[in-house]
This record gives structure tokens, C-alpha cells and sequence, in this order.
């Protein structure tokens, strides 16, 4: 049986049908009446709501979905994308980070390297992953495997899905800052294609540390943003539980993003979210990537480099009012 | 003391006494302008306005401002208690300035630099698109003149109100360091009180030599979030400059007496 599905608050009147739909199914198997009619009237009722909801879903239900307990992690894709995953853990400089997984892989045939935030799949595994927010030595282990494909020119696949850098006490001794710095720095003169794929969460300076690259994709219901929407209700109504209000002032949808041009494409969600489907999710994101290495592999290092930073000087918006 | 002579400190009703924040002095203020805004007591560093550090560190008329008309648009039509574009035209209209960051050419000590410091009197410092680009065109000014960068960080972070754009700031003015580096052109980064988020996660944390004033708050996560994070009080020192260099995250605590003579110093290293 496959596990339920965790609901969310804006899809309270899909549950109603479903269990409808259920109960009918059940009440026509023992009772030997011919229900199917009717089951599919309520079936493709609920398959009309669910699109209609998903059709225009406000920045905070997209959020909510971007954060879903269930949603496919970097592990749920290198599963599926990739294979022969090597993991490295070896940061060389203090233990492990496990909010970070990082390695060597083959997609399509190519070896590549996969690097990317780890949230847990429950409550204990969230403990040993911290939630997907990394220590500096995390950004640092990453930084040193990415390292590794720069020398031997593979690509770089990076996926990003954090609430944020963990904002400890022990991170902060330990440099966070300097480490997010410092992968912003060596990411954007690497000489080989940097992929990254936002799947989840776009959580600040702890997602902009695996966040540069030639092409950056992002799934449909995932967010990035400067600040969580919480933190920034916070700031701004001393208010927390104003995030849904942040949440649309912050435009951090994918589509806000793609108008902004901070982002290449948007990957398609399945109806329902990455969580219902995580088979075609990753099929949509595979195809993307395998765009995108096609495009920048056949480039020389010079004119990689010069497209990476071209496209990020000109990131901004302002006037000159000379 | 002629570097103070022009500062906008003159526009503010100026009063004969200043308390100290620290020890509670009250400290006649010519004594402390000739002191650097430094407490003679117990050596507190009072902030120090933007153009009030230009002169501190920059040889007395040389500086020669970039960009100045460089202003913040804005792109989120931003929607908070007060509106963006609100909140712009105050602090315009409060500093005089057109956004967080002064640019430009200086000679520090005799030696020819590219200057940037934070205005944090500016929406905290925080950092947008314009300051993002302004902090870049610096760097080119400095590769192209090959003069020395000097940045003096006093910032919040990455501004909120310009949502995404001000994230992208971080791997903006990261890769314009990385340029500064690769054509080895020196970069030293000097923070104030506070230099903190995206801007300390960013162009801030990677200068060649890293200083910083006494006491200063540096940090990526401010220190409310977290203890709200961990729930536990946080050990005095904390995050403070002297703090850092004994965690070897900075190089150098500097007094501000010291700051000129240190930063040019270290410029003669490299010249």
C-alpha cells in the first residue's frame, strides 16, 4: 500500500472527494452494486478541482508545496538520474555535514559530479540531516568535491533545497559566511558546466553557496528567496504569521523568477505537486538537464566562463540619474 | 582635526555632549571628534558616518566619488508597511546620498586606491542591485586603474526589498572579487560595526587581508536568530571582531586611531 499522502491546508476540499471516491469503491465491493458511474463522475470531478487549485495557487500554497514533508529530495534524483553514485563525505577539515550530499556519478552515460542539500524524509531523519541546513564545513565539503570535477573537467550538477545556512553557534566560529562566500567565488570561474536545479527550497546565502551556474532550472512549486517568508513577516509586521503576505511580496515563485531572468527554465510539476509523481519529476528535470549539458558541453572554457559572467554582472535593477 | 571639517555631522543640530553608548561617559564632543569618535574612557567606537570614514582613511582631498547617480528602482513594486520607493526617498532625503554605498578614487597614506564604504545610515547598508553594482564597477575601476580595493563594510545584509535581485548581488560582487584576484589586484576588506548576511557571505568575508574595528558584531546569522534557533544565551564576546580573530576568521582587530597607518601599511605590502 502506498503511504498516505500528507495534506495540505489548501487541499482540504480535494480530501473530501477522495475519501468519497474511496468509500464508493469500498461500498461496491462488498455489495456487489455497480458503482462505476458514478466513481467516475466524482473521479473526474477531482481531477478537475485539483487542476483548477494547482491552476492558481497564490505564492504561500506554492510555499507550502516547495516545503512538503514528502517531496522528492537530491537522494529521491540521484536514484533516479543517476547511476554508479559514488559518495564522497570527506570534507578533510571537521566531520561531516549530512545536510549535504555530494559524490560521483554517471547521467546519461557521462560521469558527472552531484552535490546538493539533504533534507530528511521524517522527523529522525531530519535530525541527522539538520532539516537540509548546512554547517560551513558542509558548503566546504561541497566546495572540494566540485573542486574535483573542475580538474578533471566533468560536469557539475548541483541541487538545491535548504531552508538556509544553519544559523548556529558553532557555524558562525567556524566561518559561514566565508564558506558561502567562497563557493560564490570559486563556482563562477569553474571551467566546466554548472547545472543547478532548485527542487525545493531556495532558502538565501545557504542555497546561493550551490547556486551558480551556466544554467539554473527550477521546479515549478519550488521557491527561492532573499529571506523565508516567516523571517521576513517578521521584519517587516513584527509578525510572523504574516508570511503568507510576505510570501507574495517576496515574489519568489518560479515564474517571478524567470522574469527576473534569474532563472534559465521552469520544470513542470504534475498535477498535485513533485510529491504525488516523483517518477515524472524526475523524467522532467532529467530531460532539462541533458538539454542544458548538451548546450554548454560542446563550449570552450573561455566561452563558458565569459557567458557565466556576463549573465551575472548584468543581475540588478536600477536607474542612473545622472 | 581637517578630515571631519566637510562631514554632514555638520547638517545635525549639534550638541556640546555626547553620552557613551558603552561606559556612560559623557564626553565633550570636540574631544571626541578629535579622538576618531572613539571613547577616551573605555575606547568604545561610536559608528562613524560614511563620509566621516572616507576622511578617516582617505589623504585629505583626494577622493573623487564614482557612480554617485546611481539610484534603486524597484523591481518587486515591493509592498511592505511602508512602500520601497517610500522608504527610498527617506533615506535619500535623510543622508543626502542616493543609495547605500559611496564609491571612488583616494590615495591612502600617498598610495593611489579604489575606496568603497557602506553607508549604513542608509536603510542599514543593505545591499541591492545598486550597491551590488556599484561594489562591481569599483572592482573594475581598481583592475583597469590597477589600484588597490579598499571596502569598508557596514551592512544588515542583502536588502529585503529587493527580493531575489539583492540575493543575486552575493554572486555578483563574488565574481568581481574573483576578478580583482585574478588579475592580482589587492583586496582589503575592512568591517565595522555590524557587517552582517548577505553582505558578510559575500564580498565582505573574501578580501585578501580581513580587518575589522574593535568590537564590531560580524556574522552571517544575526544574533537573535540564533538564540531563537539554538535557545540558549549566547557567551559574552560573541560574534564581536576580537572574538572572530580568535576563531581565525578575521586577520586583524584595528583600532581606529590605527586604521589609516594599518590599511597603508598593508597597501605597501602589495604596491
Amino acid at each position: 500500500m502506498t503511504p498516505t499522502v500528507h495534506v495540505l491546508p489548501f487541499e482540504q476540499h480535494l480530501v473530501e472527494l477522495e475519501n468519497k471516491i474511496t468509500e464508493l469503491r469500498a461500498l461496491s465491493e462488498s455489495s456487489f452494486l455497480d458503482l462505476s458511474a458514478e466513481i467516475e463522475t466524482l473521479t473526474q470531478k477531482l481531477n478537475a478541482s485539483r487542476c483548477e487549485t494547482y491552476q492558481c495557487l497564490t505564492p504561500w500554497q506554492v510555499t507550502q508545496i516547495a516545503r512538503h514533508p514528502q517531496r522528492p529530495r537530491t537522494l529521491s534524483y540521484l536514484e533516479r538520474l543517476f547511476h554508479d553514485f559514488v559518495e564522497l563525505h570527506g570534507g578533510r577539515q571537521f566531520p561531516d555535514d549530512n545536510a549535504i550530499v555530494c559524490g560521483l556519478a554517471t547521467f546519461h552515460g557521462e560521469p558527472v559530479v552531484v552535490v546538493g542539500h539533504q533534507k530528511g524524509k521524517d522527523t529522525e531523519d531530519n535530525i541527522y540531516r539538520n532539516f537540509g541546513m548546512p554547517h560551513p564545513e558542509g558548503y566546504r565539503k561541497a566546495l572540494r568535491v566540485m573542486k574535483l570535477a573542475n580538474k578533471f573537467g566533468r560536469p557539475i550538477i548541483t541541487f538545491v533545497d535548504t531552508p538556509g545556512a544553519y544559523p548556529g553557534l558553532e557555524a558562525e566560529e567556524r566561518g559561514q559566511a566565508e564558506a558561502i562566500a567562497r563557493n560564490c567565488l570559486e563556482m563562477s570561474f569553474f571551467q566546466v558546466p554548472v547545472v543547478v536545479v532548485i527542487v525545493g527550497e531556495g532558502g538565501s546565502g545557504g542555497a546561493v553557496a550551490l547556486g551558480v551556474g551556466d544554467a539554473v532550472i527550477m521546479l515549478e512549486y519550488a521557491i527561492y528567496s532573499v529571506i523565508s517568508p516567516e523571517g521576513c513577516a517578521s521584519i517587516l509586521w513584527k509578525d510572523a504569521s504574516r508570511a503568507e503576505d510576505a510570501a507574495t511580496a517576496l515574489k519568489l515563485t518560479s515564474q517571478d523568477l524567470l522574469k527576473f531572468g534569474v532563472i534559465d527554465e521552469v520544470v513542470t510539476e504534475p498535477v498535485g505537486g513533485a510529491h504525488r509523481d516523483f517518477e515524472t519529476t524526475a523524467q522532467n528535470i532529467e530531460k532539462a538537464i541533458a538539454k542544458y549539458l548538451a548546450l554548454l558541453k560542446p563550449m570552450s572554457v573561455e566561452e563558458l566562463q565569459q557567458r557565466r559572467q556576463a549573465k551575472y554582472r548584468q543581475m540588478g535593477i536600477y536607474t542612473d540619474q545622472k | 582635526m581637517g578630515w571631519f571639517a566637510k562631514t554632514r555631522r555638520n547638517i545635525i543640530p549639534s550638541n556640546v555632549w555626547e553620552k557613551c553608548k558603552r561606559c556612560e561617559e559623557a564626553i565633550y564632543r570636540k574631544d571626541l571628534e578629535k579622538n576618531f569618535w572613539v571613547c577616551q574612557k573605555c575606547d568604545y567606537h561610536f559608528a562613524l558616518p560614511n563620509l566621516d570614514r572616507i576622511n578617516l582613511l582617505a589623504d585629505e582631498g583626494t577622493f573623487e566619488e564614482f557612480d554617485a547617480a546611481l539610484a534603486s528602482d524597484d523591481p518587486l513594486q515591493f509592498q511592505g508597511v511602508v512602500p520601497y520607493r517610500e522608504r527610498l526617498k527617506k533615506s535619500q532625503a535623510k543622508t543626502l546620498v542616493k543609495e547605500a554605498i559611496t564609491t571612488g578614487y583616494a590615495k591612502i597614506c600617498g598610495l593611489p586606491v579604489v575606496l568603497a564604504v557602506f553607508n549604513f545610515d542608509f536603510m542599514g547598508g543593505s545591499m541591492g542591485s545598486v550597491v551590488g553594482e556599484k561594489i562591481v564597477r569599483a572592482c573594475e575601476n581598481a583592475i583597469q586603474r590597477r589600484h588597490p580595493f579598499v571596502l569598508v563594510s557596514t551592512s544588515g545584509g542583502a536588502r529585503m526589498d529587493e527580493g531575489i535581485l539583492s540575493l543575486m548581488q552575493m554572486i555578483k560582487t563574488g565574481m568581481a572579487v574573483a576578478r580583482l584576484s585574478m588579475e592580482r589586484i589587492p583586496f582589503i576588506s575592512f568591517l565595522a560595526d555590524p557587517t552582517t548576511g548577505g553582505v558578510t557571505a559575500s564580498v565582505a568575508m573574501l578580501g585578501d587581508v580581513i580587518l575589522a574595528e574593535p568590537g564590531a558584531l560580524i556574522g552571517f546569522a544575526g544574533p537573535r536568530v540564533i538564540e531563537q534557533t539554538i535557545k540558549q544565551t549566547l557567551p559574552k564576546g560573541f560574534q564581536r571582531a576580537e572574538f572572530l580573530k580568535e576563531k581565525g576568521v578575521i586577520d586583524m582587530v584595528v583600532h581606529r586611531s590605527q586604521a589609516k597607518n594599518t590599511v597603508g601599511k598593508i597597501l605597501r605590502f602589495f604596491a
